[in-house]
Order: structure tokens, then C-alpha cells, then sequence
């Protein structure tokens, strides 16, 4: 069975729809990453996925059931998410702030549990993050930052996690950083992984599947060999691509790309 | 979890949970605001334009002999006034901090969301058209008054079609108060009803009595009980909406309950003292600052620091130039837009 099933929804306003009428399956056990250009609509996809909108019409399905059925605490502990946009509230230190990835698990007064403690400090392990434990969030660099807000959705324990620009206002090796820690993740422990990434370059080494969105719709999707083509690019992203294969991952990384404007052919080195 | 290599001992275990939980610093402050409060409280009710020692005081307290001029004074006029002030402080700080967490607005304040506009504006309605209302007339009225103005604040707010936004909210805010403020003027004007509102608006406890402190005391227990309950989903909310979605929060449910209970605090506190400002702003900010950021320890901290903070304001506003009274609202505003500018000043930042 698929991890999450989008069935058919359409997400926006009655006159204005985003995104209308989209089906898509995000496979389990698999890193999947949404691309596509500006305001194609990814970031509502993603937004849609994790209930943050309100879908018009059909449904999201999170292993079978509707997610809009399911008590939102049970979908917590199953599917973490890391927004676009997530800012920590100044004072907190990182550890409080990864200890708050507990809260779907907690009882309503209760203390963290030794269970609790484990899965903190396993997630501050893996991110590398054990030294700065006491140190206030808001005082770390863009990479740790977002190192802390990965631990705290990896300490909800969850199978499913989703990403909105993980890598976004970060520098190259912060970036790659990143993205080795998701593969990671995926590769030892079966994580299920979705995120919107902007570099085609990394979604294509570390994706095991790619979805390709313009206007509220979906192009294509699929491996990465099968998503990053020049027709599929052109179309996407109005680009000529220069595509070579990746040393690390043999998928197709774009080397160089022109604008497109007209149909004049890409060519494969 | 395969990556976990250190498996700390127990004792460590438990170092590190005494180390990052902060209870300890959090009990500590409480037993000393508590401490406090008991002691400003006796000073507050034995200071005065006539003073009175401790001992009758504490002769008032146990042991009441209703002969004795000194401990009418005191149960009469002093008791329910430092009492009034203290529960005021409260709800003020309370609400204040409810707000800052759940807009994420650091500048949030029971005025900032149109409710002391909306509260004195009922106020206002009931002195032109019901003056001899009983208090548990004026004090309902009061809720409605500040529900009335919350409810416009979010319907302006919302009225755009990205929704609600911390600083949308902000700007109706004003504009709804900007407007209630200058309707209650009005009707003030036409009924000649000035000198009894003035006495609203500049805030003042004196005259608070044991039957207002009968009506509201029990709805102000309830609410920061209720407050103390929503503490840690407010901590989460306070991550971001985004976030707390993610978390598993169920966002209206905690908002909607949030919002009553800020009505509550707000629309009684103003019935009682009028509209004072910024108590809500300063207190929460300088609890953060003193317990962190986790509301279950910043609810009650507030709690008790907004009760000092205005028994202090009403002891200073008795004792500065007696026997007259300074306005309460105007001693706390001197300390409260220095505080409001230094918070503008840095950016708004985060709560």
C-alpha cells in the first residue's frame, strides 16, 4: 500500500482553485520530491498533505483511511512534518524544542517519560546536535537551525516525514548535509520521506521517485530517470537542460540549462 | 533508534532531566512571588492616607472587632481594594500572556484585540441607558462588551481572504479601538455621563467593594484555572500554527477555548478597574524571561507577577501625593510605554 494517497482534491478558493482535480500516490518506504517552478502549486500540495489547508473537494488518504477522519494526534504519530517557514519562539533551547516532537505521545499533564528521553536524545544523536542541546534555538546558524527542527519531527517518531524546502537559505555543503541525513534516515530505517525541493539536481541523486508540478498540476512522475528528460524539464520549466549523468547517484543532474525559447532541441552529453 | 550508542546510567539520566526540565527555578520563583505578594499586600493595606501598623492589621484579619475605626478602615475600604487589585493583576497578566502565545504576537495585549475598548464601550452603554444596574448586570455586560469587541477585531480581521494573521489582527485591533473608544466619548458626551466613565478610563480599584469582589472572584478562578489547563497546548501553539498542526494540537478547539477564557479575564478586570493598559504586555515578558518559555510555568508566574505589579501601582498611586489618588492606569502606563517602545524597538521579534 502507498504511504499517502491524494485522491482527487482540488485546494484554494471556490473561484480560484490552486490546485484542482490532482491524484497522486507517495510510495512507502521511499524518498519522493515534489518539483516545479514558482507557484506551481507544491508547497499547497504539501500544505494539503499535513492538514494545514482544507481541501474543496476529494480527500487525502494516509495508508487507507481519510486523513480528515482520522484524531489528528493519531496522524501525529504517524506522519511529522518540518514547514516552510517554522521559527522558533525566542528563549527555547534546542533541546526543549526537540522535546516538543513528544507532544503527540504525552498524556495531557504528564512528564516526559523515559521513552520520551530516549527518543530526544536519540534524534539530537543523529543530527548531530548533542552539544548544543543548551543553547537557545534562535542563537544557532540557518543549517543548525534547521537540524533542530528535523530533530524535533524526528523525535515524533513518526514513519512519515514531510518536508517543505528543507534545504532552502542554506550553503551548498549544509545542503547536501541535509539531504545525506534524510537519506540516511530512509536507507536504515525505512523513514518515508516527501519534500519540495528546488534544486533538480539534488531531488534527482535523492529521490527514489519525483513528481514534477506546473499550474496546480502534475506533469509526470517517477523515477528520477524517467522525471528529469529535457522534454519533461521543457515542459516544467520552460528550460533547455544539458543533462549528464550524476557520478553519485547515475541519475540525470542538469549541467548547465538555457531558457527556452522555442523548440529548438536539448541535447544529452 | 539503532543509532542511540550512549546509554547513559540513571544518574545522568536524571541530572540532565533536573538540568533541561526547569521546575526547579519555576518553584522557586513561585514560593518567592507568593511570598511577596502576602507581604506587599499587608504593606499595601496598612499604607495609606491613614496608616495603620501590622499588627492591626493582622488584628482585622483573625481577630474583627467592628467598633474599632482602624479595622473598618481596613475591611471596608482597604481589603477589597488590595484584594480587587491583585485579582485585576491577574486577569490582565493572564490574558496578556494567553494572547501573546496563541497569536505569536509579542506586542498582544487584552487592548491590542479591541476587549477593554469593547468592555468600556459597554460600560458606557450601561451608564447612558441602565444606571442603577447591579454589579452582576454591569460585570455580564462587560464580557459581552469585550466578546463585541474581539468578535468585530477577528470579523475585520478575517474578512480577507488569506485569513487571520498575527499583524491583521493588529491593525483591526486598532482601528476597532480607535472607534469603540471615540462611540463611548460620544455617548458620553450626549448623556453627560463623562465624570462617572473618566473614572473607568483612568482605571482605579478604589471603588472596589466585597460584593464586586463576590460577583467576579469566582469567574476569574475559573478562567485562570482554565488558562493554567490550556498552558502547554498554547506552548504549542506558540511554535507556530504550522507546527502545531503537525504536532497533532487541535487548533480550534484550543483556540476557541483560549478565547473565551480571554474574555473572561479581560471583560471582568475592566469591569472592575476600567481599561487599563499594558499590564497584559509587560507581565508575560518578563515571566518569559524568568521561568522560559513553557506556559505551564509562564500562566501561573503571570498570574502572581500581575497581581504584584498592580497592588505595587494602586500602593504608589495612594501614597505619592496624598490624600489625593493618581490615576492606577497612568502609573502603569509610565512604567508600560517605555516597556512597549523598547518591544517596538526590537523589531517585534518573537514571543
Amino acid at each position: 500500500m502507498d504511504a499517502l494517497d491524494v485522491n482527487k482534491i482540488s485546494v484554494g478558493y471556490s473561484n480560484n482553485l490552486i490546485i484542482k482535480d490532482l491524484s497522486v500516490a507517495i510510495p512507502k518506504h521511499k524518498i519522493t520530491t515534489i518539483v516545479g517552478p514558482n507557484g506551481c502549486g507544491k508547497s499547497t500540495l504539501i500544505k494539503t498533505i499535513v492538514r494545514v489547508l482544507q481541501v474543496q473537494s476529494g480527500a487525502v488518504f494516509l495508508e487507507g483511511k481519510a486523513i480528515h477522519t482520522l484524531d489528528t494526534k493519531e496522524v501525529a504519530k504517524r506522519m511529522a512534518v518540518l514547514p516552510q517557514t517554522a521559527q522558533a519562539p525566542s528563549g527555547l533551547t534546542v533541546f526543549e524544542l526537540v522535546s516538543y516532537g513528544r507532544f503527540p505521545h504525552r498524556k495531557r499533564m504528564g512528564r516526559l517519560t523515559q521513552k520520551d528521553y530516549e527518543y530526544i536524545y536519540w534524534a539530537l544523536d543523529v543530527t548531530g546536535l548533542n552539544d548544543l542541546k543548551d543553547q537557545p534555538a534562535n542563537a544557532l546558524s540557518g543549517g543548525q537551525r534547521q537540524r533542530v527542527w528535523i530533530a524535533m519531527a524526528l523525535s515524533q517518531g513518526t514513519d512519515i516525514l514531510v518536508l517543505d524546502e528543507p534545504t532552502t537559505y542554506l550553503d551548498l555543503a549544509h545542503q547536501l548535509d541535509i539531504l545525506l541525513l534524510l537519506q540516511r534516515l530512509n536507507k536504515e530505517e525505512g523513514r518515508t520521506i516527501i519534500m519540495v525541493l528546488h534544486d533538480l539536481n539534488h531531488a534527482s541523486r535523492f529521490s527514489d521517485y519525483m513528481i514534477a508540478m506546473r499550474d496546480g498540476a502534475v506533469i509526470t512522475e517517477g523515477t528520477p530517470n524517467e522525471v528529469m528528460t529535457c522534454d519533461y524539464l521543457r515542459k516544467v520549466f520552460q528550460i533547455n537542460a544539458d543533462l549528464i549523468s550524476c557520478p553519485h547517484s547515475t541519475n540525470p543532474v542538469c549541467l548547465s540549462y538555457q531558457l527556452c525559447k522555442n523548440n529548438s532541441e536539448c541535447k544529452v552529453i | 533508534m539503532e543509532w542511540s550508542n550512549q546509554q547513559m546510567d540513571e544518574k545522568e539520566q536524571l541530572r540532565k532531566v533536573k538540568e533541561t526540565a526547569r521546575p526547579t527555578v519555576g518553584i522557586w520563583i513561585l514560593s518567592a512571588g507568593t511570598l511577596m505578594l502576602i507581604f506587599s499586600l499587608v504593606l499595601s493595606i496598612s499604607l495609606g492616607a491613614a496608616d495603620i501598623d501590622f499588627k492591626t492589621v493582622w488584628g482585622t484579619v483573625f481577630n474583627f472587632n467592628p467598633e474599632l475605626v482602624e479595622h473598618q478602615i481596613i475591611w471596608e475600604l482597604r481589603m477589597p481594594r488590595v484584594i480587587g487589585a491583585a485579582i485585576v493583576g491577574s486577569c490582565f497578566a493572564v490574558s496578556g500572556a494567553l494572547m501573546q502565545g496563541m497569536t505569536r504576537n509579542p506586542l498582544a495585549d487584552s487592548g491590542l484585540l479591541g476587549l477593554n475598548a469593547g468592555a468600556a464601550f459597554m460600560l458606557a452603554l450601561c451608564f447612558a441607558f441602565f444606571p442603577g444596574l447591579s454589579y452582576t448586570y454591569v460585570i455580564l455586560f462587560s464580557f459581552l462588551g469585550a466578546a463585541l469587541g474581539a468578535g468585530i477585531v477577528y470579523g475585520v480581521g478575517s474578512l480577507s481572504e488569506n485569513g487571520l494573521t498575527p499583524i491583521r489582527l493588529v491593525l483591526a485591533g486598532a482601528a476597532v479601538s480607535a472607534l469603540l473608544g471615540a462611540l463611548s466619548e460620544g455617548i458620553a458626551l450626549y448623556y453627560e455621563i463623562g465624570q462617572d466613565l473618566a473614572f473607568w478610563y483612568a482605571g482605579g480599584v478604589s471603588g472596589t467593594t466585597w460584593s464586586h469582589l463576590k460577583v467576579v472572584t469566582p469567574w476569574l478562578c475559573i478562567a485562570i484555572l482554565g488558562a493554567i489547563a490550556l498552558s502547554r497546548s498554547i506552548t504549542i501553539l506558540s511554535l507556530g500554527e504550522e507546527v502545531a498542526i503537525g504536532l497533532g494540537e487541535k487548533m480550534g478547539r484550543v483556540k476557541i477555548l483560549s478565547a473565551i477564557i480571554i474574555l473572561i479575564l479581560a471583560g471582568a478586570a475592566v469591569s472592575v478597574v476600567g481599561a487599563v493598559s499594558f499590564v497584559g504586555l509587560i507581565v508575560p515578558h518578563l515571566a518569559r524571561r524568568l521561568v522560559g518559555h513553557d506556559y505551564r510555568w509562564i500562566i501561573p508566574t503571570s498570574a502572581l507577577l500581575g497581581a504584584l505589579l498592580v497592588v505595587f501601582a494602586d500602593l504608589s498611586a495612594r501614597i505619592i501625593n496624598p490624600p489625593y489618588e493618581t490615576p492606577i492606569g497612568a502609573l502603569i502606563a509610565l512604567i508600560g510605554v517605555p516597556f512597549f517602545l523598547y518591544l517596538a524597538r526590537k523589531g517585534g521579534g518573537q514571543v
